[in-house]
């Protein structure tokens, strides 16, 4: 891990008409790091993501994401970055391998290096058989894995994972996470948003937002010392308790 | 161009597993074009009659005669009482009463001019219109008859007629379906195109795949070419099938003009229209409102672009929406390179005119369309 910044923000803000969805966040994410992003329902996760993605314009307030500007350089950002969001959004009536040859072709990566690395990738995540089947008729499991897979096909610097394992069986989850890592060995710097206080362990460093604002920024070991918690549950209870929106 | 043949491919491989989609491709030309062109038929024949004869004589026998066999009016009832003739016209059962005054054999002999009284069901303008201009066609010759009659037997008394001729130039037997198939066959590749196109992008923001694109650094221009092609091949595709197909094979209509005049002129006519369909998706969340919105301008392109009424009759205000109407243009072209065989001299304005159109709405599609809000 080098001490190289990946994305850095600056009082970033994002309002819709009176409601402030983020609320001046500032922190910055090391090159090669694993970003864990957590907060509940409505807190405001999904807003910051998408405005550091180049989907969504700040109100007010700084970004950089690989070095580039979050309002006049989306698209610069877009060609360094893989997005994961959490609805599933693969093309369903598309095949496996469809879907992946589409995605990296349209990320610009060279003809003749998809079909190797796509086999290559298959075969890691164990759908190489299934790669003629339309991607409607995978379990949902599968079909993160998939998305996963698309996200960090053309090798970006970063990669954003919107709630990557939501309503995905333990096992599927565990495997999941040894993608991250893998991921984050090549050196792609991961943003992950969950809801899971065990996954949260597995981030290098997490931040919890409450109402809009980041409350609390540190590593696992850190936050759990300062809350005087056994688990990373207990400190996000403590933290989200005084939580004014309710989630949905 | 390597992005735009990964985004083809997908388009079409998409559009090929689509099977609602095929067989609307495919049934849409053939069964729209081979009914609706009957049923948009405005000759109109079989109009009901009751005639109210108070005279009874040779002559107001024969004028009946005369109505009865030209073969657009059905004799429904001949009685000496205008109060059961009004009712058939209540009951809808007659669309005309005509009343033969007392004496009308007499007074046409002896003073030379007589008054018949027509009463016209008018709830349905047009059948009172072209009903009471065929009566009065019958009525005039019936009058020329009679002319010719008495010229007959009196020599001196003679009166000078002046008779028309009348040649229908480029629909000679006036076949209404002549005039119809092209101008439907026109509004079918519109629906398609602009439904089709607007409702395809509007599922991707439904079912979140846009998202994904959207976060990609596909640049906006590409993403809308790689959506208007494929729907462009489709337009050209239904447009074949409903020329050679069903205009040829059921209506036995035959271009007069040059088809490929006809097939550039439907070109440039897609891009433009398909261009209005990519209007609508930028504006619409859900596949409900692009409906809503697509149909909303459906009804305006249709009855305002003079497939069913002619635009000359139209008043000023609407004539001028019928100039806005892409629609306008390519029916007329349609109807002049079919019917009349024009040529590209005489429809140069039609082509500047829908480069307009097609530069305008791709042009605020490509604008209005965000990858980021």
């Amino acid at each position: 891990m080098t001490g190289e910044v990946a994305i850095s923000t600056d009082k970033l803000t994002k309002r819709f008409g009176d409601f402030v969805a983020a609320n001046e966040i500032t922190f910055d994410v090391k090159k090669g790091e694993i970003f864990g992003f957590l907060g509940a329902n409505g807190a405001g996760k999904t807003t910051a993501m998408r405005m550091l993605c180049g989907l969504s314009i700040p109100s007010s307030g700084q970004a950089t994401v690989a070095g580039f500007d979050v309002y006049r350089q989306t698209e610069e950002i877009k060609k360094n970055i893989g997005y994961m969001s959490q609805k599933f959004s693969l093309y369903e009536d598309l095949t496996v391998w469809e879907n992946i040859r589409f995605f990296a072709g349209i990320y610009g990566v060279p003809r003749s290096e998809i079909a190797p690395r796509a086999k290559e990738k298959l075969r890691q995540l164990g759908l190489y058989h299934q790669r003629n089947q339309l991607v409607a008729s995978l379990p949902l499991g599968w079909k993160q894995k998939l998305s996963f897979s698309v996200a960090v096909f053309h090798q970006p610097e970063i990669v954003f994972l919107d709630e990557p394992t939501g309503g995905v069986d333990p096992v599927t989850r565990r495997q999941f996470w040894d993608l991250i890592y893998e991921a984050s060995d090549q050196g792609i710097t991961i943003f992950v948003t969950t809801h899971y206080m065990d996954e949260a362990e597995y981030c290098h460093r997490i931040s919890m937002m409450v109402d809009g604002y980041i409350k609390a920024l540190d590593t696992p070991t850190a936050l759990k010392q300062n809350y005087g918690a056994e688990s990373m549950d207990e400190v996000f209870f403590e933290l989200a308790r005084g939580a004014q929106r309710k989630g949905d | 161009m390597n992005t735009l043949l990964f985004l083809l491919q997908k388009e079409y491989r998409q559009i090929f597993r689509n099977p609602t989609l095929l067989r609307m491709i495919l049934a849409i030309p053939v069964i729209q074009l081979t009914i609706l062109p009957l049923a948009a038929d405005f000759e109109i024949k079989n109009i009901n009659v009751a005639i109210v004869d108070y005279d009874r004589s040779t002559y107001s026998r024969d004028l009946v005669h005369k109505i009865e066999s030209s073969g657009y009016f059905v004799l429904v009832d001949y009685n000496g009482d205008p109060k059961a003739s009004f009712g058939y016209l209540e009951s809808d059962e007659a669309d005309v009463i005509i009343e033969i005054p007392e004496g009308f054999e007499r007074n046409l002999v002896r003073e030379n001019h007589e008054e018949l009284f027509l009463s016209i069901n008018a709830i349905n303008g047009t059948k009172a219109n072209v009903g009471g201009g065929y009566l009065s066609q019958v009525i005039q010759d019936f009058n020329q008859e009679i002319r010719a009659d008495w010229v007959f037997r009196k020599p001196n008394k003679r009166s000078a007629i002046a008779e028309m001729v009348t040649i229908n130039r480029f629909n000679p037997l006036l076949n209404y379906q002549f005039f119809m198939v092209p101008g439907i066959l026109a509004i079918l590749v519109t629906m398609i195109g602009a439904y089709m196109c607007a409702l395809n992008i509007v599922k991707e923001k439904e079912v979140g795949t846009i998202e994904q694109i959207n976060v990609t650094p596909v640049k906006k221009h590409l993403f809308i070419l790689g959506k208007l092609i494929p729907f462009w091949t489709i337009g050209v595709f239904v447009f074949s099938i409903g020329l050679f197909l069903v205009a040829r094979l059921v209506y036995g209509i035959i271009p007069v003009g040059n088809v490929l005049l006809l097939y550039a002129y439907l070109s440039l006519y897609l891009i433009a229209v398909l261009g209005v369909g990519l209007l609508v998706s930028t504006y619409s969340q859900t596949q409900q409102q692009a409906m809503s919105l697509a149909f909303f301008f459906m009804m305006i392109f249709i009855l305002m672009s003079g497939l069913f009424t002619p635009i000359e009759g139209m008043p000023a205000w609407a004539k001028f929406i019928t100039q806005l109407n892409p629609v306008t243009y390519f029916i007329e072209v349609m109807r002049m390179v079919v019917m009349k065989g024009s040529s590209f001299e005489h429809i140069s304005r039609h082509f500047a005119i829908m480069l307009g159109f097609a530069i305008f709405f791709n042009s605020w599609a490509v604008w209005n369309y965000r990858k980021t809000s």
